[in-house]
């Protein structure tokens, strides 16, 4: 009560407020607002497509907001949406998306720790050359390796599969090109770069005293891995977790070449949907097939706020 | 660290047991060791080696034409095309990434309200595959339900902006949806460098008088450089790779004009089976990374040395 009726005898002590319509304020929201509505229409568009009905779209505006809602095309885009002879919707490319990304994270996480905990803190002759390779491999385009990568995996599953016919002579072929565990390598190496950069970098700012305090008590490598070195760097797994999902989720080119039509991520599967030339094109169903590719990579961006940025920003920081 | 490091292997390299010192962790790095060798130099080199024989397709008997595949290459109109497609996508939104993502870094860097939410909905189609980038953009080029048709029935009758029909605008069209998705990463990146400018830098131009814009560009952006060149690097690296949004947006049509040199590749070694001309092209999209990325290393890399 004292203190109140001192500050109101002295005024407010903060900064003086500054005019909110000064033209400088004005042309810097203006902008802003101008830049937020084309980053935003076109999930605006969606969005509303995807509630109409068909008649709706033909004759109406495309920004227009449906007259009569309608969750039709959601479900026609999720379990009746045909591509070629298939007509059971975008569920079948989620649950094959689903079953590519759970092992492709943990793989390709749990190998690039081990490699940044390795580079940081074991190191040995001839692994920042490894590490340069590694981080200059990021940058050559796909299209360079891809084909080799056919037949290696080809090859490499022909190899296992003699393996297991030692033991097994009537074991079935084993394969890896067109299987879920082909394209599961695949995302393991072309993630490995930027993910073990991450790692690499995390570990190196550890305090080398925690370190050399561990390897005094008898810890050796993965002693102090899963120990110390884990424990500690959850967060880092969570921004490479953040990363991996939406990268993987993301991935067409590799879906396209490595998997076959049964195994097709939801990626190549709604592409598959949308530009498919038979039929009446259902924008509508286009639209809700779409949007619901997005979703998973979408509520993660929303949830993970400032990690998600601090996960894309890795791949900016120099190694 | 690295000293110590590199002074101990010196020390010991003549034990012959060293080899087996560190075992473990060198066990441990065995999947990135292959992956190095094996995938980032083995299938590179052997890429590179299969662009001078001539091979339909594999397995056969390689024979060792020299140059015929990029012969070949260099006068297909497709692979001309892709190429004039590439650098028009390619100064366009480098330059507009550039331009749109500073912009908007600095305005947010104004100490506005709501800039948490201004950011998160700038940066929210980065998330978004380009598949969905491109199918969105689809629809939203059609040429009588979309955009176009809205403008026309606001009065602008004579409106036309279709490069979903018109091979002459169609890079565009991709361009307008790749700049959507992109820029807001360049924001981020921008706006990381512009926080870490010193506030001390902005007092002193006030107290000198000096007009915002003018300390924006004399003095903020040169100070930026690093920001500026990774953002250069990273963009043009996107560039190449450019190859599910067109196959989602435009399939490369209409015609083959929205055509770029990734999806060349692909569709040349998966679709025709014409592999030694796959091979010579993704050799060149190699060839156009090393033009970007050897001098940036040599910047970054080779000066440190020296400085």
């Amino acid at each position: 009560m004292v203190d109140a009726s001192v500050n109101a005898m002295t005024g407010p002590s903060g900064p003086k407020p500054k005019r909110v319509f000064s033209s400088t304020n004005i042309i810097i929201y203006g902008t802003l607002l101008v830049a937020c509505l084309y980053y935003l229409l076109p999930l605006y568009v969606m969005i509303v497509t995807s509630l109409k009905g068909m008649p709706e779209i033909r004759v109406g505006n495309i920004f227009a907001p449906p007259i009569e809602v309608t969750t039709a095309p959601w479900t026609k885009a999720w379990s009746e949406a045909c591509t070629g002879v298939n007509c059971d919707g975008l569920s079948r490319g989620f649950w094959n998306s689903i079953a590519i990304l759970i092992p492709s994270v943990i793989l390709s996480i749990a190998i690039a720790s081990v490699n940044g905990y390795a580079l940081a803190n074991w190191k040995f002759k001839g692994s920042e050359v490894f590490f340069t390779i590694l981080i200059f491999g990021a940058f050559i385009p796909y299209q360079v390796m891809i084909y080799p990568i056919v037949i290696l995996l080809r090859e490499s599953g022909d190899g296992i599969t003699s393996f297991i016919r030692l033991f097994d002579s009537d074991a079935p072929n084993f394969r890896l090109m067109g299987s879920v565990w082909g394209l599961v390598i695949v995302h393991t190496i072309f993630g490995m770069p930027i993910l073990t950069l991450l790692f690499r970098n995390y570990f190196t700012s550890v305090p080398e005293e925690l370190f050399k305090a561990a390897r005094v008590d008898g810890a050796g490598f993965w002693g102090i891995y899963f120990q110390i070195m884990l424990p500690m760097s959850l967060p880092i797994f969570v921004v490479a977790m953040i990363l991996q999902v939406t990268g993987i989720w993301n991935d067409f080119l590799f879906g396209v070449i490595y998997t076959k039509p049964e195994t097709y991520p939801m990626t190549v599967q709604l592409n598959n949907i949308v530009n498919s030339v038979q039929g009446v094109k259902e924008y509508n169903v286009n639209m809700a097939a779409t949007l619901l590719t997005g979703l998973v990579p979408l509520i993660i961006y929303f949830a993970s706020g400032k990690l998600f940025v601090r996960g894309i920003a890795a791949g900016a920081v120099k190694g | 660290m690295a000293v110590t490091d590199t002074g101990q292997v010196k020390a010991g390299a003549k034990k012959p047991v060293r080899l087996f010192k560190n075992m473990t962790a060198k066990i441990a790095a065995v999947p990135m060791i292959l992956t190095a060798l094996v995938v980032f130099v083995g299938c590179t080199t052997w890429t590179i080696y299969h662009s001078f024989t001539k091979s339909r397709l594999l397995p056969a008997p390689e024979k060792w034409v020299g140059l015929d595949n990029y012969d070949r290459l260099w006068s297909e109109s497709r692979w001309l095309i892709s190429i004039e497609n590439l650098a028009i996508y390619g100064v366009c939104s480098l330059v507009l990434s550039l331009v749109i993502g500073f912009i908007l870094a600095a305005l947010l860097d104004r100490k506005i309200r709501f800039e948490n939410t201004i950011r998160t909905i700038i940066l929210y189609p980065f998330a978004l595959s380009f598949v969905v980038t491109g199918l969105v953009w689809q629809w939203l080029w059609n040429p009588d339900l979309g955009i176009q048709n809205v403008i026309r029935e606001l009065g602008w009758t004579n409106f036309a902006f279709d490069p979903l029909n018109n091979a002459n605008i169609v890079i565009y069209g991709i361009l307008i949806a790749g700049v959507w998705q992109g820029s807001g990463f360049v924001m981020v990146l921008m706006l990381a460098g512009l926080r870490g400018i010193d506030e001390d830098v902005w007092k002193a131009s006030r107290v000198e008088g000096i007009p915002t814009w003018k300390t924006y560009i004399f003095i903020a952006i040169p100070m930026m450089r690093p920001v500026f060149v990774t953002a250069l690097v990273i963009i043009s690296a996107g560039i190449i790779k450019v190859y599910d949004l067109v196959v989602a947006q435009t399939s490369g049509g209409p015609g083959i004009a929205s055509e770029v040199p990734a999806k060349y590749v692909i569709d040349k070694m998966f679709g025709s089976q014409n592999l030694g001309l796959g091979f010579a092209a993704s050799t060149m999209m190699l060839l156009s990374v090393l033009v970007v990325l050897i001098p940036w290393a040599y910047l970054e890399f080779g000066g440190k040395k020296n400085g």
